[in-house]
């Protein structure tokens, strides 16, 4: 029973979240720490450098990390905050297991991994192995995420693995595979500062990579040209020289008209497309109606802008194009990928000094994360599941038969519609909390109460942890040593600062002992994470994905080093493809044809206004930690809706009114924030809250056919003024997650 | 003062137009154990409701001081290497008059404590030769610490203004504003 053991404001006082801050002075011991401990901030995928002040086992503040060279001692408000979670008064100290009407009690280790093994052996016994499922996260490090998929293949024996960065850059990463046969971003960032034009698609970079706005401010400085494209006048758009408002939907449309017109006016790279690419042919075929008249249709943007940017992009020497989930959460999100790297390719501008190309990973380690063996359809060095020689390889790696090896599973929204189906029956998940970040999340709950049992691993109680059988308290990142990689394809250190509090545990050491007690123990025989590290090196080898090269004392001593990385004496590659031997079957760059069509709902007269949601600075993902440091949750203390004056006076609302936003999924209640500073068409609400203030009870689970992630960012809704207007105390309780 | 390394080539510069409201220079301001929690720097909207546009108020530590000037218990002092300190606890008696004269309205009253308090240029870490805190985590350099020579060759299209013009009353400042190309004054009418 996954139900939730008692009401929910019994489980938030227990358990919060709770907000917390410094006391007055700071942490005992922040002046005088016994150690500074060099390590990276846990959040986004910049991974910036941090040091961490360390007093009698605890973390007692923050020291900028100047040498670092991403960032040189810069951080975000997260970054600043990150240490507080540590001494959190809602962290988890022990496992603990839920009693029906009670609550959650504490309960031992070797009782709590008792109840979970015998509870997966019983689910496999009766249903089968696929029944119980795994779904982990990437704010992971590379040696957590490979030893998952390890476990779920080895221990667990499960196809069912997944993990939340389908929510997050699959799209990029099928697009990426389809047209360079490999999945990073292209370039280090150093190659923003001197490119001519920079586009930036659908990356909130100001509020989600604060610290890479640096890097395209010194590009302008050196007289670069900025291009956004967001249906909101984000921050990084307000001086931007062209801000394209585009219509949440209408990617694809414009990057195809803006392929058409770099066609027509022949600012193409013929040597380039003639030697080193394929598909050429067939993909301005697929664009060669999308004259300027149809593509300010389908886009919403003039077309004076629409060839204003063309030209700019198709004149430039040199240039950068970035985008992050803005294209690329949508049912055809891989095909947007594919219309930007058409441009990319069109104009010969990679693999080039100052020629860049990337998406922006939006998670820690959303990079490597992704590379080894997490996703329900890889194995490590981002081989194929299906592939028999890949299977062959790992297998071999670690020790079992190929046969035994499970095949392809289900991505992570497929998990809950399969256990909503009751086709799985047990779940274990770390570092993933679906009932905030998965779409139609009224669907993901009553997924969750069906399932027979559920353990999650995670540091504080997150919103889908209350509707655990057991809970076990894992680490945080500054508590286990490992590598991530960053979004510029940088593998870094994380370094452990201090032990997991009174009688929490590792991660790592969960999983293994689980494994264990599962009978595979052999094959999880890991003394240390450089021990895990150095098999995933050997397990990535030779894959697209090879770490071979990479050692813990070469990062270190290097301050990270660039994958690809095959051999001891490589230095790795910060700029990819400078050698134009891509890796597809062919050693191509493919063009990839992209034929518009619309979102997967549109808007009618029904429905007649657009949603999309998106983030804040201030909180991270689903925001288990962020929604429990206080300061963040005071800089932006609830979801608002974000609304233009014209559209609102249409409703007659006014700003702070609460208004009701249905959509064919449900309803929820937002105060509106009225503000010029987006498309009239169209409503934005950031998603990071849970219970009655998530965005994500109205958001839809359609996904990509390909990278099979939700359209979070369109969907079609209704606006129902209210008379009331928001409260001080829906303001003040947001955080908390009541239903 | 023979025992610091306080570098005086080392100026500050506030650019409002690469500000991105992040709030992280008030986050690591407040970190300071002489601050309380509190932030000496303070972000705002200009007009959230027309556009994301942030301006950040820092103590621009004029040349002449007015907040030393009216303060009738002489208990602001500026230092040899001229930061303006915050008021001294000992001598402060709230009166708000700093707080009243300061034409750049960045010294606050602490109620609760009855106190005056202001950014010192994070002198703790400056007088150590680190960067300010603010300038150190800003992530989008909208606050920079360094020398005038490397800001004028790393941003040609903007100069360095330290000279506030407030109807008759000139003010100069340690800490410069960016401004386009061509500025000399900023004439507040």
């Amino acid at each position: 029973m996954a139900k939730l053991p008692v009401s929910v404001d019994k489980i938030i006082e227990e358990f919060g979240p709770h907000k917390a801050y410094p006391p007055q002075g700071g942490f005992y011991g922040t002046n005088e720490p016994d150690k500074l401990v060099k390590t990276h901030c846990c959040y986004c995928g910049m991974q910036c450098g941090i040091q961490l002040k360390v007093k009698d086992n605890k973390i007692a503040g923050f020291e900028p990390w100047m040498e670092f060279p991403f960032n040189e001692g810069r951080l975000c408000p997260k970054g600043v905050q990150r240490y507080m979670q540590n001494n959190h008064p809602d962290r988890l100290l022990s496992p603990i297991q839920r009693v029906e009407g009670k609550g959650f009690e504490p309960i031992g280790w070797d009782q709590a991994m008792d109840k979970t093994v015998s509870e997966i052996k019983r689910i496999q016994k009766t249903y089968g192995n696929d029944a119980f499922a795994m779904l982990s996260g990437v704010s992971l490090t590379n040696e957590k995420s490979y030893m998952i998929g390890k476990f779920a293949r080895v221990a667990l024996k499960t196809a069912n693995l997944d993990y939340n960065g389908r929510l997050c850059m699959v799209s990029a990463g099928g697009g990426n595979k389809k047209a360079f046969g490999l999945d990073r971003s292209s370039n280090s960032w150093a190659d923003l500062k001197h490119a001519e034009v920079i586009i930036v698609a659908g990356a909130n970079i100001s509020e989600t990579f604060p610290t890479l706005t640096h890097y395209i401010w010194q590009a302008r400085d050196n007289g670069a040209k900025l291009i956004v494209v967001d249906p909101r006048m984000i921050p990084l758009a307000r001086t931007a020289d062209l801000h394209l408002p585009i219509r949440p939907g209408g990617d694809s449309a414009l990057f195809g008209a803006m392929l058409k017109i770099l066609v027509d006016n022949d600012w193409l790279d013929h040597d380039f497309i003639d030697n080193h690419t394929s598909g050429f042919a067939e993909t301005i075929e697929a664009v060669k109606d999308y004259d300027l008249e149809w593509a300010e249709e389908q886009t919403g943007i003039s077309k004076e802008l629409i060839l204003e940017a063309a030209t700019m992009w198709g004149k430039a020497k040199t240039s950068f194009l970035l985008h992050a989930r803005g294209i690329e959460h949508h049912t055809k999100g891989v095909e947007n990928v594919l219309s930007c790297i058409n441009l990319v390719l069109a104009t010969g501008r990679i693999g080039k000094p100052y020629c860049g190309y990337g998406t922006i990973t939006g998670q820690g380690n959303g990079q490597g994360g992704r590379e080894h063996g997490h996703k329900c359809d890889q194995l490590p060095g981002n081989r194929d599941i299906t592939n028999p020689e890949h299977r062959k390889y790992i297998s071999e790696v670690w020790g079992i038969d190929e046969k035994d090896m499970p095949g392809k599973g289900l991505t992570a929204y497929e998990q809950i519609e399969a256990i909503h189906r009751g086709e799985i029956k047990g779940l274990i998940s770390i570092c993933f909390n679906p009932l905030v970040s998965l779409p139609n999340n009224n669907f993901v709950r009553e997924a969750l109460d069906k399932l027979e049992f559920y353990v999650c691993i995670d540091t504080f109680l997150c919103e889908t942890a209350r509707h655990a059988d057991i809970v076990m308290a894992g680490s945080l990142h500054e508590e286990e040593e490992g590598t991530v990689t960053t979004a510029e394809g940088r593998v870094v250190k994380i370094n452990e600062a201090i032990t997991p509090p009174h009688n929490a545990r590792r991660d790592g050491e969960i999983i293994m002992e689980i494994a264990d007690r599962l009978g595979a123990g052999d094959k999880f025989n890991f003394a240390t994470s450089e021990d895990i590290f150095n098999e995933l090196r050997v397990a990535s080898k030779g894959g697209t994905a090879d770490y071979y090269g990479i050692t813990y004392q070469r990062v270190e001593e290097n301050m990270g080093v660039f994958w690809p990385c095959p051999s001891l004496d490589h230095p790795g590659t910060p700029r990819l493809w400078e050698d134009r031997n891509f890796e597809t079957p062919d050693g191509k760059a493919h063009f990839n044809p992209v034929k518009y069509r619309p979102a997967s709902e549109v808007t009618d007269k029904e429905f007649p206004v657009v949603l999309t949601t998106g983030r804040v600075v201030s909180q991270y993902l689903s925001g288990t930690s962020t929604r429990r440091i206080g300061k963040l949750v005071d800089q932006y203390p609830e979801p608002l809706l974000e609304i233009h004056p014209k559209l609102a006076l249409q409703y007659g609302i006014e700003n702070r009114d609460l208004v009701k936003v249905k959509t064919r999924r449900g309803e929820a209640y937002f105060p509106a924030h009225v503000v010029e500073t987006i498309r009239e068409d169209t409503v934005f609400i950031p998603y990071h809250w849970g219970g009655k203030s998530s965005a994500n009870q109205l958001t839809i689970g359609n996904l990509d056919p390909i990278s099979k992630i939700p359209e979070f960012k369109v969907c079609a809704c209704q606006l129902f003024p209210t008379t009331e207007k928001g409260s001080k105390e829906r303001t003040d309780t947001a955080y908390q997650s009541w239903l | 003062m023979s025992e610091t390394k306080y570098n005086q080539e080392m100026a500050f510069f506030v650019d409002m137009q690469r500000c991105i409201g992040c709030h992280a220079c008030e986050m690591a301001c407040a970190e300071c154990e002489t601050n309380g929690q509190e932030s000496m720097i303070h972000v705002n909207y200009v007009d959230r409701a027309v556009s994301t546009q942030t301006t950040v108020q820092v103590c621009m530590h004029c040349e002449d001081p007015t907040c030393a000037n009216v303060c009738p218990a002489d208990a602001i002092h500026q230092d040899d290497f001229g930061v303006v300190h915050s008021a001294d606890t000992s001598r402060c008696i709230g009166c708000s008059n700093c707080v009243l004269a300061c034409p750049f309205g960045v010294p606050k009253k602490m109620e609760e404590a009855e106190l005056m308090m202001k950014c010192n240029m994070c002198y703790d870490r400056t007088s150590a030769g680190k960067k300010p805190m603010c300038a150190t985590v800003c992530p989008s350099q909208a606050l920079y610490y360094g020398t005038k020579e490397e800001i004028e060759k790393m941003r040609p299209d903007s100069v360095p203004v330290n000279s506030f013009l407030f109807g008759k009353q000139e003010v100069n400042t340690k800490v410069n504003i960016m401004m386009p190309k061509g500025t000399h004054q900023l004439i507040i009418e």
